[in-house]
């Protein structure tokens, strides 16, 4: 089960593919579809393996990668 | 036709320069001029030349400098803010009496500016942007044909008057893609074992110098030598071209990139009966004063239009005097004046 | 986990607040943008936005002043140190931080940097080696490789005609002065991290008045290479860690 989540600003990720390359679960992608920009942007594609390891959003140049922790309680 | 290319302006110069013979060229990366140093970096290795991308402007005029004394036909190429740079070195040039060429490919300024073109070097280039009692022959070349054969001319007067020829392009004409015959070798050649240094054997010595502390008239007498070469050449290397001045009672004056607007205001403007003509100065310095005066006289107004502030417009009002009408139209910031825009300021005229 | 079991969404990674929110012109995978996040970063948790001047290079990163939201000062062409000097001696209680580039630093400005460094001016320099000029089109920097293929070194950098490579950290390291040196990267996640290290350290030490602090990160340049960006943090790898050795040269 996931261990948090990530959210791409799809309008201001720049399809650099670094995120995918760190990704330890290899679950980042490029989209199918395109941004305004004409930008194919970075998602994640198998969200319940994401691990919230922050890999994705440390590499991203153009900080566009936000994270969640969730926390049990 | 067994030389038409089509040619970036940039790459032209270039290309025109090893034509000229020049095998030594230094230069620091600037936009919007990096097209030389990359062309020079492919070029002069196959043609057995020496390339070196400087650690900075100032670096590669001295190199210049050092090319110059050593005899050879040498070059550099920057734009604005890099040609402030080398102001010290080429007054150096001027002093040790040192031929060499300088290429400026103008851009908006001042500070850091843009990277669009623009002719707000001027000043720099004509009224000797650095220190002491000196001039630079300066070149203004408005199409790619003419960057290429005045890049091959500077270089022989550069060597005939011992002293920096200017290029002043500006980065549309350096961007800009035409068609040209490229230029041949002018076949001239100068005698410069009197003076540079290539070892003293079998000769004496030869000193490469602009420092005259003593006896107190030796640096007088210097100056008193450039005055008199640059009285030389205001006389003999004057170059300018006119365009329907004749019978023109508005006389446009432009140069470079403004010039080619300026003919296109005169087309259009003759197809509605107004009868404008274009004064193109070629040489920038020595200024075509006697020539622009002639063809002024009798001209209802002048209209100067540059992209700058207003710096030709300096040596206009000194050669037709404070009688003279002339109206200024400027475009600073490296943008490009609408033919449209002006033709209108020329429709008002009429009224 | 299940789904009933997740009781609280923590958001543990957002852009910095000193990061300015507007699109950068940087290419995709360029390591300006990641440099600007760690300092922007490092800005919000050190709490010295107020006091901090940025003065920027000429290069790819000219613009840095609209992307991290501290006063910003244009410097010309390699002269950053000189002005950073200038604003320092004036402002000695604010952070100045000098950002630049290869040709920025080691080639036009070597003069500046050097001295800056020997007066042990106390200042912070961040210096981004990407091995080539990015800005105006791709040209050799000081720093590109051997055989490195450039605009103005088509057939290759040859050292019998231009030299060796230059490495900034051991130039600085002969000087007396600095308190700080340390080389970084920003190709994988791990070097990330370290240099969010170095360069807080960089920064503490301007704020305690300790002195100069002089930080190298190697960075992709994927446009100037002509490589996409995971190739590009590759190329850092393989190819320039070898000849600039990560770690830390200077510690006082």
């Amino acid at each position: 089960m996931a261990k948090g989540k990530i959210e791409v600003n799809s309008e201001r990720c720049k399809g650099c593919e670094l995120c995918v390359s760190v990704c330890p679960e290899q679950i980042l992608r490029l989209s199918e579809t395109f941004n305004r920009q004409g930008q194919r942007y970075a998602e994640c594609f198998a969200p319940e393996r994401c691990t919230a390891c922050l890999s994705c959003a440390n590499i991203c140049p153009d900080s566009a990668i936000k994270v969640w922790r969730y926390v049990k309680v | 036709m067994s030389n038409t290319v089509l040619m970036k302006g940039n790459e032209a110069l270039a290309e025109a320069a090893l034509i000229a013979g020049c095998r030594h060229y230094f230069a620091y990366p600037i936009t919007p001029q990096n097209e030389i140093p990359a062309y020079m970096a492919k070029r002069m290795p196959e043609l057995g030349g020496v390339f070196i991308q400087a650690e900075s402007e100032i670096a590669s005029i001295n190199m210049v400098y050092g090319a110059a004394a050593a005899g050879a036909r040498t070059m550099t190429s920057s734009s604005s803010p890099g040609v402030s740079l080398k102001q010290e070195g080429i007054s150096y040039l001027a002093g040790a009496e040192l031929p060499a060429v300088v290429v400026n490919m103008m851009r908006g300024g001042p500070g850091l500016g843009n990277i669009a073109g623009s002719q707000a070097d001027y000043f720099q280039s004509t009224k000797g942007g650095g220190h002491g009692d000196y001039r630079n022959i300066v070149l203004a070349p408005a199409t790619v044909q003419e960057l290429a054969d005045l890049t091959v001319l500077a270089f022989d007067l550069a060597d005939q008057y011992r002293m920096v020829a200017m290029i002043v392009g500006d980065g549309f004409l350096g961007q800009m893609s035409e068609a040209l015959v490229l230029p041949e070798p002018s076949g001239k050649s100068f005698d410069k074992s009197s003076w540079a240094l290539t070892g003293p054997a079998g000769r004496k010595s030869h000193i490469v110098m602009s420092l005259r502390l003593k006896p107190d008239e030796a640096l007088e007498e210097v100056n008193l030598r450039l005055q008199a070469k640059y009285r030389e050449i205001t006389a003999k290397e004057v170059r300018y071209e006119t365009y329907l001045a004749d019978d023109a009672e508005i006389l446009l004056v432009g140069f470079g990139t403004a010039s080619r607007i300026c003919r296109a205001v005169v087309n259009t403007l003759r197809q509605e009966g107004i009868k404008a003509g274009l004064f193109r100065p070629i040489t920038l310095w020595p200024f075509p004063s006697q020539a622009l005066e002639e063809t002024a006289k009798g001209k209802k107004k002048i209209l100067d239009v540059e992209l700058n502030a207003g710096q030709m417009l300096e040596d206009i009002r000194l050669t037709l005097g404070k009688e003279a009408d002339i109206d200024l139209y400027a475009k600073m910031g490296g943008l490009v004046p609408d033919v449209d825009e002006i033709a209108e300021r020329v429709r008002h005229y009429e009224n | 986990m299940r789904t009933e079991d997740i009781k609280e969404m923590k958001l543990v990674y957002d852009r910095p607040a000193a990061l300015v929110d507007r699109p950068t012109h940087y290419c995709p995978g360029c390591g300006h943008g990641i440099v600007h996040k760690l300092l922007c970063q490092l800005i919000d948790e050190l709490g010295i936005r107020e006091q901090t001047i940025l003065v920027a290079p000429v290069g790819c990163s000219v613009l840095a002043y609209f992307y991290i939201d501290v006063d910003g000062c244009e410097a010309a062409h390699g002269r950053a140190p000189a002005v950073a000097t200038g604003l320092k001696r004036v402002h000695n209680d604010k952070v100045v931080i000098s950002y630049q580039g290869d040709g920025d630093l080691l080639a036009i400005g070597t003069a500046e940097t050097v001295h800056a460094a020997n007066r042990g001016e106390k200042i912070s320099v961040i210096f981004i080696n990407n091995a080539i000029y990015g800005m105006t089109g791709g040209q050799m920097a000081p720093t590109s490789l051997v055989d490195q293929k450039t605009k103005t070194t088509p057939y290759g950098r040859k050292p019998e005609d231009v030299g060796q490579p230059i490495r900034a950290c051991e130039l600085i390291n002969t000087l007396e002065a600095p308190v700080f040196i340390e080389r970084c990267a920003v190709n994988n996640v791990k070097n990330v991290l370290k240099t969010k290290r170095a360069i807080k350290k960089a920064l503490e030490n301007q704020i305690s008045g300790k002195g100069y602090s002089f930080v190298e990160i190697l960075s992709m340049c994927p446009t100037g290479w002509g490589i996409l960006p995971p190739a590009a943090a590759e190329w850092v790898e393989e190819a320039m860690i070898p000849y600039y050795p990560l770690g830390n040269f200077r510690d006082r």
